[in-house]
């Protein structure tokens, strides 16, 4: 059986899965299609979540972005983790007492103000859009990538998959294929991680593999990997960090308020039967992500060093770097270095034609390795290296069985898929339930509801495939945005309703502008207005950084501190709140009374 | 009854602080601002400060969420606020 036939049987077979629980799960009610009858429990809706909070870009580029960027790397590993105990303590099990159906509902009820609801829309909307973007380009790369079909087609067939469960499943389908999903993609990304690992270090589990010696030497394989990688001019991989200590500390922490306060995932806190459960339900979330998350550093330290080790061989027989025959014969490169040149992902040229692979960092910092690189005849780095390659060669790097690469391929797409259903649920609910019902048409019936937020869904669906087909310039700078202004704008709103009686709505819709306003400021100027090439306007505000050196990816934690002041000095000139609010607040903050979800205003 | 729900709400915000001092001491502190100094540790092949950045701050914020939602609950049943008695309502109504 050859390898491509074993991917698409690996792919249909998951396929067919997901189709037959979109059967068996249609919505017979709108509490079904937005909250998934309340049934959900806790440990199943943390295995949904994590699947819905797991993209493909946390599948297929996550562990790459570690093994490129060392240290530095785990400002994703703790900021995509440690938001959700903001989310389990502050938000969750709070929002679900409330019992609606969505985030924006929460919004316009607790600060009286359909302007307030309009302004959270807003906000959740261009979150959940720039978000999907990514993920709907994403799911052409990993269909295109595995099933050699094209970009465009790979779209069309995921667009396909999504409209079966999610226009006739709502969030109860969605849930139920997304545990099937997290199974595909844990294992996918497990099993050749556990391979990796034993071959290494003799330690079949990964985390603490890592944490081990080399396979019959004294050595940790974390210090043999700093010495390679410093021997070869790069910084060391335990420290290096890109920018500064401050800029890093602020990365974090957007990532991780900016996850607590992003819509599709705080709604799936609504699928669960209690407060408790959803208090819990943050936990099993974090449970079934850290199995990847706690994985990835492995799989990123170990492909790393397994890629020095196989284009410069002599590192492992303590040979200087240097000496020529320590570099690799271009002509006797292993099979999988050529298969993946075919995609461009790896890309070879013999600069000093020597006829050996030099794989070095031509831009250190250290002086001294630069002149030795040139006095031994090296004419820059002659190997160009893709950072998703570490997931998705790994198991040909580590000489996997093709049973394995097929499961990874069908993980990839799982991820992908998994997550576009979670934001397109988000989008359409927003649009039925906040603008029809809630804005337009308040006295529409169950029915009637129920068919708009299908439709909503299907419209939604090619709404994110033409963005898909058709990507906007900016889609590399999506993921920036949309978590710059769920932690600048939803995350302080949500939680200032919650945790501070005295906040009125003049406070939080003066506090989500400004909020907004900061993050996308200072996210424009870096990437340009509306990301429009030619309209950066950074000589403006003093070059590049130029706010204590924060990148514009950190700025989401200074626009929510920025909210949080401005929504506290506005609320203390203004009205407070009527008296009914105030008993809102108390009753939110009780568990006792919790009631299955209802949409009724 | 208002009182109660006060200090019901102040047991609430107590535990939240220090959950929330471990979270940020862990991730921003051991993590980020003393991970040089922890580096000259070891944990077993790992520098400590690095195994807190990519592997023990997971594993806190995990243990921080299931300890939370065990003694949320026993402060709920406390100050009789638990949704025990609401959820049997809730399951004949079905």
């Amino acid at each position: 059986m050859s390898l491509q036939v074993a991917t698409y049987i690996a792919v249909g077979l998951s396929f067919l899965l997901y189709l037959g629980i979109a059967f068996w799960s249609r919505a017979k009610s709108t509490s079904d299609f937005y909250v998934a009858g309340t049934s959900v429990g806790p440990v199943v809706n943390g295995m949904a979540t994590a699947a819905d909070w797991m993209s493909a870009a946390s599948f297929i580029s996550m562990a790459g972005l570690i093994s490129t960027m060392g240290y530095g790397g785990s400002v994703f590993l703790m900021g995509w983790t440690g938001g959700f105990v903001l989310l389990a303590m502050l938000l969750a099990p709070y929002l679900r007492k409330f019992g609606k159906f969505t985030v924006s509902q929460f919004i316009r009820d607790r600060f009286y103000s359909k302007t307030a609801a309009a302004v959270g829309v807003l906000c959740l909307l261009i979150a959940s859009i720039t978000y999907i973007i990514g993920q709907m380009t994403g799911v052409g790369v990993a269909f295109s990538r595995f099933l050699g079909v094209s970009n465009d087609v790979g779209i069309y067939i995921g667009m396909a998959i999504v409209f079966a469960y999610a226009v006739f499943g709502g969030m109860k389908g969605i849930t139920y294929t997304q545990v099937a999903q997290y199974c595909v993609m844990s294992l996918a990304y497990v099993i050749p991680a556990i391979f990796i690992a034993f071959y290494l270090t003799g330690n079949p589990i990964p985390q603490l593999g890592l944490g081990s010696d080399l396979t019959g030497e004294n050595i940790a394989l974390l210090t043999r990997l700093d010495q390679v990688v410093t021997d070869l001019g790069f910084k060391e991989y335990t420290t290096s960090l890109p920018g500064s200590t401050l800029n890093m500390i602020l990365f974090t922490l957007t990532l991780m308020i900016g996850t607590a306060g992003l819509p599709h995932v705080i709604m799936r806190f609504f699928t669960v039967p209690s407060v408790s459960a959803a208090r819990r339900s943050a936990g099993w979330t974090l449970v079934f992500i850290a199995v990847l998350y706690t994985t990835a550093p492995a799989v990123a330290a170990m492909a790393k060093y397994n890629l020095h080790t196989t284009v410069t061989p002599g590192i492992e027989q303590n040979m200087e770097v240097f000496a020529p025959e320590a570099s690799l014969k271009g002509d006797e490169r292993p099979d999988w270095m050529k298969r993946w040149e075919k995609t461009g992902l790896l890309q070879w040229e013999d600069k000093n034609n020597d006829g050996r692979i030099q794989y070095y960092n031509d831009d250190s910092s250290n002086q001294q390795f630069l002149t030795r690189a040139e006095e031994a005849g090296w004419k820059g780095n002659e190997l160009k290296v893709n950072p998703d390659i570490i997931v998705l060669a790994n198991p040909e790097i580590a000489l996997l069985p093709y049973w394995v690469i097929a499961l990874v391929a069908a993980g990839g797409i799982a991820a992908a898929l998994s997550t576009a259903a979670g934001l397109l649920m988000a989008i359409s609910s927003a649009i039925s339930h906040d603008l029809i019902k809630g804005i337009f048409m308040p006295k529409i019936s169950e029915k009637k509801e129920l068919m708009t937020g299908k439709i909503s869904m299907a419209v939604s669906i090619l709404v994110a495939g033409w963005l898909g087909l058709n990507p906007p310039g900016f889609a590399a700078g999506t993921v920036a945005l949309a978590f710059g202004i769920a932690a600048s704008s939803l995350f302080p709103a949500l939680m200032m309703g919650i945790f501070f009686v005295k906040m009125n709505k003049e406070g939080a819709i003066a506090g989500m502008l400004s909020g907004l306003t900061v993050a996308l400021f200072y996210v424009f100027a870096h990437k340009g207005i509306f990301f429009i090439p030619g309209t950066e306007y950074t000589h403006l505000i003093g070059g590049a950084n130029s706010f204590f050196g924060i990148t514009p990816e950190a700025i989401g934690a200074v626009g929510a501190f920025v909210n949080f002041l401005v929504a506290f000095i506005v609320s203390r000139f203004t009205k407070n709140p009527p008296e009914q609010i105030q008993v809102l607040v108390e009753s939110v903050r009780s568990p006792r009374g919790v009631k299955t979800v209802k949409g009724a205003h | 009854m208002a009182k109660k729900k006060r200090t019901y709400w102040s047991a609430t915000l107590r535990l939240l602080g220090i959950v929330l001092a471990i979270w940020a001491g862990v991730s921003l502190g051991l993590s980020i601002i003393l991970a040089p100094l922890l580096n000259h540790i070891q944990l077993g092949g790992y520098p400590l400060g690095f195994w807190f950045a990519q592997q023990g701050s997971i594993f806190t914020f995990i243990a921080l969420i299931f300890v939370y939602a065990k003694l949320m609950g026993r402060i709920d049943r406390k100050y009789d606020v638990d949704e025990k008695t609401e959820k049997k309502s809730h399951k004949k109504r079905r």
